[in-house]
């Protein structure tokens, strides 16, 4: 990977602010778009606008053939057996819900249980907190160890015969912890074989090599806007026999096929579960931003990721005060680093660095439960991709001096 | 940079009123989880409605501690009635500094939560 000819792929690189470039570490909130995922999505508006599945003319059949070129190609690219196991969302949050909604109430029953972890992202841990309870279940929360890893052998507390769901996070949005997720997946059904497990790739799908079929998890979820896709299209895998089963989420058109004034024959998979007209355009820039992942290699984007990561670990840790928060060991480490700077409110450093257009995220990371496990407050988060340059990381360091020099 | 004016750091290295009360009359928190804020008031109500005496605590920003630690100093002595009519100008008017749109919620966050406080004392 050419890292400055990745950097002229993305024209928001060209941007400059009172003058000074941007720096953008924030690419756990959302990534940076590359021309060929707006061009993809400006080719629907200019040259085939038209819905999907129903007109018997050439547009409308080239903008289904648009749309589900690229489910096929977000199959492919997550090793998923079949295409007809992508179902298009909003984004992993409504992903998650789907799951929540559809599985609970036909599977929980008092005395069950659902399990999840103190790292997950709220979209992750809230539908299950307030849905597992409503149908008398409870909602039990595996933490995390000092190193910020999970130990597996505590999955022999917390799943028994009556636990349901094992859900978590591929890789945290703060701690940058990646999970062995086949592991997990294997210790689950050892225990259990009926529960399923779910993973929370969000993190993990813009930046790491994914392949369903080696995790073996039942079900996973990302976000387009993530990994150089629009935002308001997401992705939920699931395996075909399971989502066969599973009542559909919304009702309305497209997901039938016949209905009745007394009852409805709902649609095919993945159809029954995308009600509505959908995010085509959304879905088309999404599987441009898969197609653009490809040729660059998912390995190459990981490689690069680590190499960015290990270097600013080892920079913040010159600089005195700075605490950082998650595994050392780069390895199972995505291009995430949560840390504070002794003295400072997060919010303040933010505000500081912004004043030479370094974006940082401060806050929880909508992880309030990681948060006060950790007994920390808010925390500044750099995150990473494939446009992250250790020129970036020094402009970082940098930043956070002037900071510590203004609260000194 | 004109935001974090020497006052404000002040205020923020060194609060007024921050602690606690042994016997408060009342006591909120609340947070501000986009950026992680989170202030406590707590306050002294006399039998006139006034209030007698503050402590904040909590973890902010220069511009919510400022702000709580300036706020803390101005309702000392004022009663009930008076704080509930503060408004969000008049808390600009103390930090007297620029704030962007994302720092409204911060600068603003102490009054919040005194005047729930206040409220439940009733
Ligand atoms: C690990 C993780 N899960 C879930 C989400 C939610 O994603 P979205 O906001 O796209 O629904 C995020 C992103 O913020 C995340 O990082």
């Amino acid at each position: 990977m050419n890292i400055s000819t990745t950097r002229k792929d993305f024209p928001i690189l060209k941007r400059r602010i009172n003058g000074k470039p941007i720096v953008y570490l924030d690419s756990s909130a959302t990534s940076l778009k590359p021309q060929y995922v707006i061009d993809a999505m400006t080719k629907y508006y200019t040259t085939y606008t038209a819905n999907v599945f129903r007109g018997i003319y050439t547009m409308s059949e080239e903008a289904t053939a648009a749309y589900e070129n690229a489910r096929k190609r977000i199959a492919k690219f997550i090793n998923a057996p079949s295409e007809k196991e992508i179902v298009f969302t909003k984004n992993t949050s409504e992903s998650l819900n789907l799951l929540a909604y559809t599985l609970l109430p036909s599977r929980i029953t008092k005395g069950d249980s659902v399990v999840t972890t103190i790292m997950e992202h709220h979209s992750n841990f809230v539908p299950w907190q307030q849905l597992v309870t409503k149908y008398g279940g409870t909602l039990r929360v595996w933490n995390i160890q000092k190193d910020g890893t999970l130990n597996i052998h505590d999955l022999k507390k917390l799943v028994d015969r009556k636990t349901k769901i094992v859900t978590f996070t591929a890789v945290s949005n703060v701690l940058g912890t990646i999970t062995p997720i086949s592991e997990i997946v294997k210790a689950v059904k050892r225990i259990n074989p009926d529960c399923l497990v779910i993973a929370d790739a969000a993190q993990a799908v813009p930046h790491i090599p994914v392949d369903v079929v080696a995790w073996g998890a039942d079900a996973i979820t990302f976000s387009g806007h993530k990994m150089l896709g629009p935002s308001g299209i997401g992705v939920l895998w699931m395996k075909e026999a399971l989502l066969d089963i599973l009542p559909p989420f919304l009702y309305g058109g497209d997901m039938i096929r016949e209905v009745h004034v007394k009852d409805t024959l709902f649609n095919d998979l993945p159809h029954k579960f995308e009600a509505g007209t959908p995010f085509i355009e959304g879905a088309i820039g999404l599987g441009a931003a898969v197609e653009y992942l490809q040729k660059i290699g998912m390995d190459q984007v990981r490689r690069h990721e680590k190499e960015i990561t290990s270097y600013a670990m080892k920079r913040l840790l010159s600089i005195p005060g700075v605490t950082m928060y998650g595994p050392k060991n780069p390895e199972i480490r995505g291009g995430v680093i949560a840390f504070r700077l002794e003295g400072v409110h997060p919010h303040d450093v933010a505000q500081i660095l912004d004043e030479d257009n370094i974006c940082i995220r401060v806050g929880y990371h909508c992880a309030m439960p990681l948060h006060e496990f950790l007994g920390v407050g808010a925390t500044c988060r750099a995150s990473f991709y494939i446009y992250t340059t250790k020129e970036d990381i020094d402009a970082l360091v940098l930043g956070i001096k002037k900071v510590q020099k203004m609260f000194k | 940079m004109d935001i974090y004016r020497e006052l404000i750091l002040d205020h923020y290295k060194h609060p007024h009123n921050f602690g606690h009360l042994s016997k408060p009359t009342a006591t909120h928190t609340l947070f501000n989880s986009a950026c992680g804020d989170k202030i406590t008031m707590e306050i002294q109500v006399d039998k006139k409605d006034i209030v007698t005496d503050i402590q904040f605590s909590g973890e902010g920003c220069a511009i919510s501690q400022a702000s709580a630690s300036m706020l803390t100093d101005l309702v000392k002595g004022k009663t009930k009635k008076e704080i509930l009519k503060l408004t969000s100008a008049d808390i600009f008017s103390l930090l007297n500094t620029e704030l962007s749109v994302s720092r409204v919620k911060c600068a603003v966050l102490p009054l919040e939560v005194l005047q729930k406080a206040v409220t439940s004392t009733v």
